[in-house]
């Protein structure tokens, strides 16, 4: 299959290791893996913040460009929400069906990487090797707005020398929320105390998740503490093996 | 008074104070996260609430088409509301009612004050009411000499402490029993000095002050949580008994109503006393269900107003993606999972209506930019969604309000914010392929003031941020980079 990888700003920019991950992942699963190099971003956070008229050429330009794909996969389970189930509704809120239907289009050929590999690739053990103590955050657009429910949890017990540690209160939203966190900030790191509190009970080395928006809200409060526990991106667990541990090296 | 304009439906008039805050909410959230009592009891109360709610939906199996037959049964509803009214108010009529129309709070509440005056009353009992608590009726009276009790369990010790409600159904959540008992010791006239802080002992008291108040009293004031339009019917709902109490003693009995509490028939409440107990409260059934229609000779109150508010709902209605608010039945579902509102309480919003319903209803009540700061105060996590019993999709009604305030301001040419600017500069240079790889390479910049592979501190606005986290250090290069380069390792 040739999977067109939808990188996401954020992981363009700033954790270019679960863009990586991602491609490694797919392409030991024996898939060819593009990259079309005019993407740029979603819009998400135009469209979060109130900016839906900024945010329509993000929408337009991004239809544009996966208008070919045969299958799109991103590692952002925020991301995808935002193309599946906010895009058309821009389009529309400013007349545009005919861009409606092709942001549409793109929706329903768009998967965020667990559900990718569960629910179209038919797979949950992905030959991942990671030998350490890790608990699972699932985000709150991956859980109420993608549905993943469990298929990350089933992915991440397939992993060889994986010692998985439930996460108390897992549902419960770490605070993130996009601009929130700048706006709100102290509520948002009142939600963030409670949710390093949770992980840290769980004595885990490792947090893991399908955003790497939230994981920078977390890891940003664990290591401003010390606290001794480290963020990753799901992908970058799923895609390490027994040669290459997965281990961050900077 | 307000002036009306066919064609142009009102928001709620910017003094009605019970729908303004006096700070925004990130202001007022600052102080609530401060108070450490405040913090446990919210937290204890929602943790409860939460796991009954939990239990009390799992046990029907068909809990997602009854919420998916209470959605439906409000929108046709709302289609035709104006029909609706009108049905109401002929059979309200027939069966010895009378139906006052109020546009705004004002009206509303000069029409209860001359109607408590008519009765010769100079006090009323209460049973709890959303409805009057926006149009700030106990004010209101008082400024006309009319003691208004509140019968309320929750609501009394909100009305004794000379405080707030913060929470639509559990308006005292912010209180544990100590901080009760103190109220009641303080306030209750002829407590008991040794009164103790256990919860029966507390409603005992609090049950011997309110019995005097409903033998005397010559009217009664309650909202509603239904009406049926077929027969003229009212339907209070509530776990007391003290709103019944209320309903049948006076003589005279006063209904203040949002207009949107109408359904078409009784086989609609079938649906919606199935979703409000469990969604609420977290029981099976609900414990005390009042239903009247217009007066019965010789039996409950001889006389009957019922008063149908707007107060900005038809400008709700106006709003083709806000008016899903109006199908809310403030069961509160989305206050006990919402993790901002469980952090805050009630009273930061501002608001008689606080969480996530109110962060919504109450900028549409209002218009947006009245209340900016509102639906801003969630992380659009989704919980109050889920929880939903009439399924209001409320992460997308804030980020439609979200969008209402900037355009409105745009429209109304106020100037800019910075935010305002980022944004349009963002999403330009982010429909520039070239300009935005461009951007994401200069974010390694950032390297030259990271340490140990991260950001302790960051210029305003982003100090918001690196005040409790770090930011991460930018990498030697981007995805695009890498995967341009030949995916070398760097
Ligand atoms: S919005 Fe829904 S969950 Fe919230 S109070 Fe209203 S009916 Fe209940």
């Amino acid at each position: 299959m040739r999977i067109a990888l939808f990188i996401t700003c954020l992981s363009d920019a700033l954790f270019p290791r679960a863009g990586q991950a991602t491609t490694a992942l797919l392409e030991r699963l024996g898939h060819e893996v593009v990259f079309p190099p005019a993407q740029t971003c979603c819009g998400q956070m135009h469209i979060n913040t109130g900016y839906q008229r900024e945010a329509l050429r993000l929408v337009e330009h991004h239809a544009d460009v996966f208008a070919d794909a045969d299958v799109i996969v991103a590692p952002s389970a925020s991301c995808v929400g935002s193309v599946r189930h906010q895009h058309a509704t821009v389009a529309r809120r400013f007349g545009r069906p005919e861009l409606a239907d092709r942001s549409a289009a793109v929706a329903a050929k768009t998967y965020e990487l667990c559900e990718f590999l569960v629910d179209v690739l038919g797979v949950t053990d992905v030959g991942a090797y990671f030998p350490h103590r890790v608990t699972y955050h699932p985000t709150c657009h991956s859980l109420r707005l993608l549905r993943v429910d469990d298929k990350p949890l089933r992915l991440l017990r397939q992993v060889r020398g994986l010692d998985l540690k439930q996460l108390p209160d897992a549902d419960q939203c770490c605070g993130f929320g996009g601009t929130f966190a700048l706006k709100n900030a102290e509520t948002s790191s009142a939600m963030l105390a409670d949710k390093m509190a949770n992980v840290l009970s769980t004595r885990a080395e490792v947090l893991t998740a399908a955003d790497a928006s939230c994981l920078m809200h977390i890891g940003g409060g664990l290591t401003r503490l010390s606290a001794g526990s480290r963020t990753l991106h799901i992908a970058e667990i799923l895609a390490a093996t027994d040669t290459a541990d997965g281990r961050p090296t900077r | 008074m307000s002036q009306v304009f066919l064609g142009m439906p009102a928001h709620a008039p910017a003094d009605v104070r019970a729908l303004h805050g006096t700070q925004p909410f990130p202001a007022a959230a600052r102080t609530a996260l401060a108070d450490s009592q405040l913090r446990r009891n919210l937290g204890a109360a929602t943790a409860t609430i939460r796991g009954k709610r939990a239990a009390a939906v799992a046990e029907v199996d068909d809990w997602e088409q009854l919420r998916f037959a209470g959605q439906q049964i409000k929108a046709a509803t709302m289609a035709r509301l104006d029909e609706h009214l009108i049905r109401l108010e002929q059979a309200v009529t027939e069966r010895g009612g009378t139906v006052h129309w109020a546009r705004d709070a004002a009206e509303a509440n000069r029409i209860v004050t001359e109607l408590v005056k008519a009765a010769g009353a100079d006090e009323v009992v209460k049973v709890k009411s959303m409805a009057t608590q926006e149009i700030g009726l106990n004010e209101a009276l008082a400024e006309a000499g009319i003691a208004a009790w509140e019968t309320d369990l929750a609501e009394l010790i909100v009305q004794l402490g000379h405080d707030t409600p913060s929470h639509i159904l559990v308006p005292a959540i912010h209180r544990n029993r100590a901080e009760v008992r103190e109220i009641f010791l303080r306030e209750m006239p002829g407590v008991d000095p040794d009164l103790a802080d256990d919860p029966r002992e507390l409603a005992m008291a609090a049950r011997t002050h309110l019995r005097r108040k409903f033998l005397t009293a010559q009217v009664a004031v309650s909202g509603a949580n239904f009406a049926v339009a077929d027969t003229g019917t009212l339907v209070v709902v509530e776990s007391e008994g003290n709103g019944r109490m209320c309903l049948t003693l006076p003589p005279t009995l006063i209904t203040v109503m949002g207009i949107e509490k109408v359904v078409p028939s009784w086989a609609d409440l079938e649906v919606y006393l199935q979703l409000l107990p469990r969604s609420s409260t977290g029981e099976r059934m609900n414990p005390y269900t009042s239903t009247w229609s217009g007066v019965t000779a010789g039996d409950g109150p001889q006389e009957f107003h019922l008063i149908l508010l707007d107060n900005g709902r038809t400008a709700v209605l106006a709003d083709d993606v806000g008016r899903e608010a109006l199908h809310c039945i403030r069961c509160s579902a989305c206050l006990n999972v919402c993790p901002v509102y469980e952090r805050t309480g009630g009273h930061a919003y501002g608001s008689v209506y606080p969480g996530p319903i109110g962060a919504v209803l109450t900028p549409l009540l209002t218009g947006v930019l009245d209340n900016p700061t509102l639906p801003y105060a969630s992380t659009l996590c989704g919980a109050c969604f889920d929880a939903c019993p009439v399924r209001i999709d409320i992460p997308s009604l804030l980020v439609h309000l979200r969008a209402r305030s900037t355009e409105l301001r745009a429209e109304r040419r106020l100037v800019p914010t910075s935010e305002a600017v980022a944004m349009t500069v963002a999403s330009w240079v982010m429909s520039k392929p070239r300009l935005f790889a461009w951007a994401t390479r200069a974010a390694r910049l950032g390297r030259l003031i990271a340490r140990r592979g991260r950001i302790r501190s960051l210029p305003p606005p982003l100090s918001a941020w690196t005040a409790t986290r770090d930011a991460p250090e930018p990498p030697t290069s981007t995805f695009r980079e890498w995967w341009l380069n030949g995916k070398e390792r760097s």
